[in-house]
């Protein structure tokens, strides 16, 4: 018997090959799908008899523990901790509102009530849609909420007959509130409703209960801090689930209150000097990290937010040229242009190719050997002969571009990259980009060719791959103002315990100092940097300066010119002109402030972005603000944050 | 005669008046249960109905095409339901911890849905020109073409499915005569196959299922407390039950998933042993009735696939009332047409249609 004789075999059978034969295939089937219909008996059968045993022979058992399920934990959420500015000035609060719930079970002709509480207060159509729609979900005996944010006018108007509509309630809840509305929006962020996406990543124990989170801001970062614990109370009911008495209670525990490294007066400043530009002021305390003011403009008010802003509003910032819900301090990436030579410098320094004696001549361009592409300098007549202090405060880009050459991309990403270029700097807000810091490597990931010399000087002068947000700017500017002294940037700058009132400061996060082969390389640009102000690029911002500012001018191409092709600012459409960089800080010799601003399509860094670091500076080191109405209020009473939300 | 017109009317659209009965009679008590079971919510119930009307829109439809259709069509869509496993596999949805579903943009979809219909095909398709009872060579066809996808399936990981698709083969080969003795074979080898399914197939959430089976009380806060609070349901529920809208257990939220997979104990809180032992004959009566359909088919290709297709509705009612009543270990798998949603409903609907085809075109062989 051959192997295919073999597997032809039928199995457990006859060794006689057979036809397919209808017939009796049929009765085969027949006879075995009685056999199943005797198995599905049996199945069934099985499940009844499980079911006798369940519901006749224990049936005493399973009542007596049903009986024994009726006590239910009920979630007590936690009150919401309050955030205020460095001064105590209060940016975030819990205000109590009013809500009309109407339990149905209570209501003896819903449509009635409908008419009554429509001559009272004004129900739009939509409320009454969300009202139905709730009603057909919930049980007859829960309270339904009709309408949110009562006026007290409404209040009152209701309260008078309210003995005469059973069922109807005005209920009080807490709702986050903004006081000084958009002021600060893209350091504070906003708490919302908690969304599908957020409920997969959230405990549902310690949420349960809550309806909002935070989702952006200080409000997302310190969502924990903030949020407090939630409490639990065992509450007995009845058969029909209704609450009868409360048997345990573990309290929630009320978030902490938030103080802020941010001044909000200078932060008024800063949003106040950037008007009539989109763009981004970010100051620090070089000496520590202190955010002392993030703008980033245009803004928006955050409370509509809180209890889910309507559809169109919402469509109009989301859609809008200006993009004002982008926070461009950390989210906004931008070429570093010019502001990014004292480092250059400094690099150069570090690695020999340059000296601080050192110059080059300027013909107001600069060819690679053995190209005749010419990469030109702003000044098309040339800055002659410079050294380092000339090129700096002139921003020749000449000599930036022999020096990226000499340095190579190698040497200039490894030393760019301790000042946290192309990668987050870690400051306590969520969101940060990372920017880009170009490299070989990366340009044969990305772009799948290899890195020319050309890439190495537009990286040389700010420009081409190289990509930074504000935030990485003002913060290398801290480490330069303090010599390569490193401090994490961030947003807290103490927790408060709202019972006890015990403020826990949060300590600097100092990180690695950016060390260099000699001090005085740093002495070296910063001089630089102060003759940007006194006599160089930036000259005019130094005028009746009462301090001495150290800073760098920078310019930020939106698009490339052609070889033959001459800017003018006159003739482009304004999308179109270049972004004004400013960093700076000051006093130079004891800094005090680290500055970087950027105008967008503010033309020149000298021109838009260095009088606007001006004010902040003078608003910052003279105490001189001109909104007194930012004043810390009356503290908070200390039990505000013990009242629950019921 | 009114009654021979109606008669008439069933025939010209291809259903089968008891099966259609069989069929409404479930949907319809399913209905009112989730009322009671979903806490009132007209939105549930609202969705359900639209589901189930759905449903039984592609019953339908399927009836109306002739068999042979569904022959031709067989390895093609057994084909394409391969590789749209393996597409899930490349870039499938993360949903509830496993990788199962496939988004078209417009509608998301699970391709192990499509399995247990084509799996019941294929078989079909393959035994149709064969001499019964199948040959090694054809048996081990057979094997392969159920154990592709169940591997697939298991893999994703979605047990129940894989459970139902394997089964659906399994039958198939049970209905196409497979000896005893083989069978008996078999089961020794799946025997001693389980310490390995144990220890190398199995997830652990899958393991933990199974352990907590074996003893609910050693975990009544996680798994455990699924199966405690279910008996207690089903228990409390007595011979006459609670009565509509009494049930406290699902009520007051002490039943998880009371109106989806643990529909079945709701149910029986509220209408007790009489109501559970009704409706476990109604599913009785829609198997029979279905198996009658199928051994009535005129060739092998279809008897195989309606009777396959009958077995894998009994699966679904037995293992889904197996567990809720904690006689089998927790799978998740709904009571057909009674727990509310699942894309689950629209493929029973649409193997119903395929059988009520087969049924009505039952003098015209599919070749």
């Amino acid at each position: 018997m051959s192997l295919e004789e073999w597997l032809n075999r039928p199995p457990g059978m006859d060794l006689l090959v057979r036809e397919k034969d209808n017939t009796a295939e049929s009765e085969l089937f027949f006879r075995r799908a009685l056999v199943l219909l005797g198995i599905v008996l049996a199945g069934f059968l099985a499940v009844a008899s499980r079911l006798v045993y369940l519901q006749v022979l224990h049936h005493e058992r399973f009542t007596t523990l049903s009986e024994n399920n009726r006590v239910r934990l009920q979630p007590l959420p936690p009150t919401r901790g309050f955030i205020f500015d460095r001064n105590g000035v209060l940016l975030a609060d819990n205000l109590t509102s009013y809500h009309l719930e109407v339990t149905r079970e209570q209501v003896q002709d819903l449509d009635a009530t409908m008419m009554e509480l429509r001559e009272r207060i004004e129900l739009t159509d939509a409320d009454i849609e969300r009202f139905h729609k709730l009603v057909r979900r919930s049980p007859p005996y829960a309270g339904v909420p009709l309408r949110f944010r009562l006026t007290d006018e409404e209040i009152a108007r209701l309260a008078i007959d309210l003995y005469r509509l059973p069922g109807v309630e005005i209920k009080a809840d807490l709702t986050r509130h903004y006081p000084l509305e958009a002021l600060g929006v893209h350091i504070l962020g906003y708490v919302g409703r908690i969304d599908e996406s957020e409920l997969s990543h959230i405990d549902p124990g310690q949420y349960s209960g809550s309806t909002h989170i935070g989702k952006v801001g200080v409000e997302r970062f310190y969502e924990d801090v903030l949020r407090g614990r939630t409490g639990w109370q065992q509450v007995e009911t009845n058969a029909e689930g209704r609450p009868l008495r409360i048997l345990n209670r573990t309290p929630p525990v009320p978030g902490q209150h938030v103080y802020l490294t941010v001044d909000m007066r200078l932060q008024a400043v800063a949003e106040k000097a950037l008007d009539g530009y989109n763009g981004v002021v970010v100051a620090l305390d070089p000496r520590n990290g202190e955010v002392l003011a993030l703008a980033s403009q245009p803004t928006y008010d955050p409370n509509p937010f809180v209890n889910g802003i309507d559809f169109a509003s919402y469509r109009k910032l989301n859609t809008s040229k200006d993009r004002p819900l982008l926070n461009r301090a950390l989210r906004g990436v931008y070429p570093p242009g010019s502001t990014i030579k004292p480092l250059m410098a400094l690099a150069g320094l570090e690695y020999g190719v340059v000296n601080r004696h050192s110059g080059v001549y300027c013909p107001g361009f600069y060819r690679l050997p053995g190209s005749s592409h010419r990469f030109r300098d702003w000044k098309r007549s040339g800055h002659g002969s410079v050294g380092m202090d000339r090129a700096i405060a002139q921003s020749c880009d000449v000599y930036f571009y022999d020096l990226a050459f000499n340095l190579g991309i190698d040497r200039l990403h490894e030393f760019l990259d301790q000042f946290s270029f192309g990668r987050q700097t870690g400051i306590d807000l969520s969101g940060e980009k990372s920017g880009l810091l170009p490299s070989q490597e990366w340009k044969r990931r990305m772009h799948k060719h290899g890195w020319f010399a050309g890439d190495t000087l537009s990286v040389g002068i700010g420009q081409g791959y190289f990509l930074t947000t504000p935030l990485q700017l003002a913060h290398a500017t801290a480490v330069i103002s303090q010599k390569g002294a490193d401090f994490k940037p961030r947003v807290l700058l103490a927790t408060e315990d709202p019972g006890t009132r015990i403020k826990t400061l949060e300590p600097p996060r100092q990180l690695p100092p950016v060390k260099v082969k000699n001090a005085q390389f740093w002495d070296t640009i910063i001089a630089g940097m102060i003759h940007v102000i006194e006599g160089g690029t930036a000259y005019r911002i130094g005028i009746g300066a009462k301090y001495r500012i150290a800073g760098k001018t920078g310019t930020a191409q939106v698009f490339t010119l052609g070889q033959r092709e001459k800017y003018n600012a006159r003739q482009l459409p304004k999308h179109l002109l270049d972004h004004a960089l400013f960093v700076a800080f000051a006093p130079a010799d004891d800094p005090r402030i680290a500055v970087a601003v950027i105008a967008e399509h503010g033309g020149g860094g000298s021109k838009t972005a260095a009088p606007i670091a001006r004010k902040v500076m003078d608003a910052w080191l003279l105490n001189k603000y001109d909104d007194a109405s930012i004043a810390p209020g009356s503290p908070p009473a200390s039990d505000d944050g013990l009242h629950g939300t019921e | 005669m009114e009654q021979n017109d109606n008669g008439k009317l069933f025939k010209l659209i291809h259903l089968d008046v008891p099966l259609l009965l069989g069929l409404l009679a479930v949907s319809g008590l399913g209905m009112i249960v989730l009322y009671s079971a979903g806490q009132q919510n007209m939105d549930l119930v609202l969705g359900q109905g639209m589901r189930l009307g759905l449903g039984f829109v592609i019953m339908l439809a399927l009836a109306q095409a002739p068999p042979r259709y569904f022959r031709l069509w067989s390895p093609w869509i057994y084909l394409a339901g391969i590789a749209l496993l393996l597409a899930v596999m490349a870039v499938g949805d993360i949903s509830k911890g496993a990788q199962r579903w496939l988004d078209l943009g417009v509608i998301r979809f699970q391709p192990s849905e499509v399995m247990k219909l084509a799996v019941p095909m294929m078989m079909g398709w393959f035994f149709a020109e064969k001499p019964l009872p199948p040959r090694w060579l054809h048996l081990l066809g057979g094997v392969l073409i159920t154990a592709i996808p169940f591997v697939l399936i298991a893999e994703q990981p979605d047990l129940g499915t894989a459970l139902v698709v394997g089964s659906a083969g399994a039958f198939a080969l049970f209905l196409a005569g497979l000896s005893w003795i083989i069978m008996f074979g078999i089961t020794l080898l799946l025997g001693a196959a389980i310490p390995l399914f144990w220890t190398f197939i199995m997830h652990d959430y899958q393991r933990q299922r199974v352990l907590t089976f074996l003893n609910p009380e050693s975990d009544p806060l996680g798994t455990g407390y699924h199966i405690i609070q279910s008996k207690i349901a089903i228990g409390s529920g007595g011979i006459y039950g609670r009565g509509w809208l009494n049930g406290t257990q699902s009520h007051l939220d002490f039943l998880p998933e009371g109106s989806t997979d643990f529909i079945f104990a709701a149910f029986s809180e509220e209408f007790g042993l009489v109501g559970a032992c009704l409706l476990l004959a109604l599913y009785f009566f829609i198997i029979a009735r279905s198996l009658y359909m199928a051994a009535g088919a005129p060739d092998t290709y279809t008897r195989l696939l309606a009777g396959s297709l009958t077995l894998i509705f009994f699966l679904y009612a037995f293992v889904n009332s197996g567990m809720v009543s904690g006689l089998l270990p927790v799978v998740g798998l709904p009571l057909p047409l009674f727990s509310y949603g699942g894309t689950s409903l629209v493929t029973i609907m649409a193997g119903f249609g395929i059988l009520m085809s087969v049924y009505s075109h039952r003098r015209t062989p599919t070749r």
